[in-house]
């Protein structure tokens, strides 16, 4: 059995979950603790992937993604290499499609954080900036962890925006979900139920780890 | 040192105008029942709120000016605030909560032991009594030697033998220090007991018949002080109301 696209899977679940947890904080702090106009609408935005149906996002993707289209041009201007069907394009298309998924845990971590803590450090003369890494980031650890693990699996178990976007180049954008389903296909069921034995265990075993989080976030303990 | 305050704000139940001034090394109480707009007035001292209108001066410096729309964050005021309930960070232990301000440990361990908490240095907020909590609030609070000292209630949640400790170590921490302090109490006799001056709110303004009041009780030396009270109002006879009310508590004193 090719380990490959179980490898690819990782990497790309990995890649996803550190990228997300880093732009996912300030876009969360955003929501959560500053005021501004239309915010209600760019938080819908934000959560539009979480309900729309992967390949209408993946063919939105892809037509953004193209080197015809805005972020592909752009990305090719300064990298000198396509993003449609590359590893990196899976990445971004990762990115976007898991990105509610990063911030609605750690909304609701920052949201239990109490505002006197904040208030407390501005008066005692931290930038909101410094607050927030002094003081919003640790007690919402948590909530971080708990984002981090939900985009990991999250993207593990990805299959209509990565067909869409990056196709089934192997060694390149042939992840797990798309492997299996051409062995299925291709009447190869000892390859997919040995990648699924694999993946199986692994998406239960980080599920777990999240509801003791989430349990340890409602109750303190 | 001044502190020269008149701001005003539209609140959801009143209007807030008050104003007032306090000079260094001067406790200045406001005192009234809860919803008077007290907390709503340190806060805007502290820079966590914005009145609508209004002026806040320190010395030469403007904090807050709304016709010029000027107005400094509360990380630039310099000033030390102890909160009403308890605003310890859970992640930090005591030392860590004291020093955040300055990442100063000597001048942390120094005050510990100043206010007999220096045994409890490395536990964490949920692991130290209520009393506990808030002389490290007032450590943390005084670590970076603050230019106004700004306490909202601060002994509210406290049991009365805690509550009576406390306020003789308040006391003796504000005869040390040489900066304004303003104590926000909804506790008369902790205001008398504390406060160099006594500014009575109720509905959002300063009650002056009541200031009255609250020093005959407190303080008989200050009759004299009263009586020219009385005299500034007698002059003005829209004042009555405010006058029966002190006949009524030198009668009561005398």
């Amino acid at each position: 059995m090719d380990l490959t696209p179980l490898w690819l899977s990782l990497k790309l679940a990995f890649m996803t979950t550190v990228i997300l947890v880093i732009m996912a904080a300030p876009l969360t702090y955003l929501l959560v603790y500053i005021r501004f106009a239309g915010k209600s609408f760019f938080e819908a935005l934000l959560t539009l992937p979480m309900v729309l149906p992967p390949t209408v996002l993946g063919f939105y993707l892809l037509l953004v993604m193209t080197p015809q289209g805005k972020i592909g041009r752009f990305w090719e201007a300064v990298t000198g290499s396509p993003l449609i069907f590359t590893f990196s394009g899976i990445v971004v298309a990762s990115l976007v499609y898991s990105l509610p998924f990063a911030i609605q845990p750690m909304k609701a971590a920052f949201e239990k954080i109490d505002r006197r803590l904040l208030e407390s450090a501005y008066v005692l003369g931290l930038s909101p900036m410094s607050a927030f890494f002094k003081v919003v980031i640790p007690n919402a650890v948590n909530g971080l962890t708990a984002s981090a693990i939900l985009v990991f699996i999250h993207t593990l178990g990805e299959f209509g925006v990565i067909l869409m976007v990056g196709g089934s180049i192997p060694g390149e954008t042939k992840v797990a979900s798309i492997a299996i389903y051409e062995a299925v296909e291709a009447l190869r069921y000892r390859d997919a139920a040995m990648m699924c034995l694999i993946l199986v265990p692994v998406s239960y075993l980080f599920l777990l780890l999240i509801n003791r989080l989430t349990k340890r976030q409602i109750y303190g303990a | 040192m001044e502190l020269s305050v008149s701001i005003k704000k539209k609140l959801p139940h009143f209007d807030l105008d008050v104003s007032f001034s306090c000079r260094d090394s001067r406790l200045l109480a406001l005192v009234g029942p809860s919803g008077a707009g007290k907390t709503t007035t340190i806060r805007i001292l502290a820079g966590l709120d914005r009145p609508d209108e209004g002026r806040i001066t320190y010395n030469n410096e403007v904090w807050v000016d709304t016709d010029k729309k000027i107005f400094l964050p509360p990380q630039d005021r310099h000033l030390g605030y102890v909160f009403q309930e308890y605003t310890l960070f859970p992640h930090l232990t005591v030392i860590g909560n004291v020093a955040f301000g300055t990442g100063d440990k000597k001048a942390a361990e120094s005050l510990l032991r100043r206010f007999n908490i220096w045994h409890l240095r490395d536990r964490k907020p949920d692991k130290i009594s209520g009393g506990e909590r808030q002389r490290c609030a007032i450590c943390q609070a005084m670590i970076r030697r603050p230019r106004l000292l700004l306490l909202d209630e601060p002994f509210s949640a406290l049991d009365a033998v805690t509550r009576q400790n406390l306020r003789k170590e308040v006391r003796t921490l504000k005869q040390e220090l040489s900066i304004p302090v303003i104590h926000v109490t909804h506790d008369i006799s902790e205001a008398l007991y504390l406060a160099d001056d006594v500014l009575p709110m109720v509905g959002g303004r300063i009650v002056r018949k009541w200031m009255v009041q609250f020093m005959l009780k407190g303080r008989p030396s200050e009759q004299e002080r009263v009586t020219e009270d009385i005299y500034a109002l007698e002059s003005d006879s829209r004042n009555s109301e405010e006058l029966s009310v002190l006949y009524d508590s030198l009668e009561v004193i005398q």
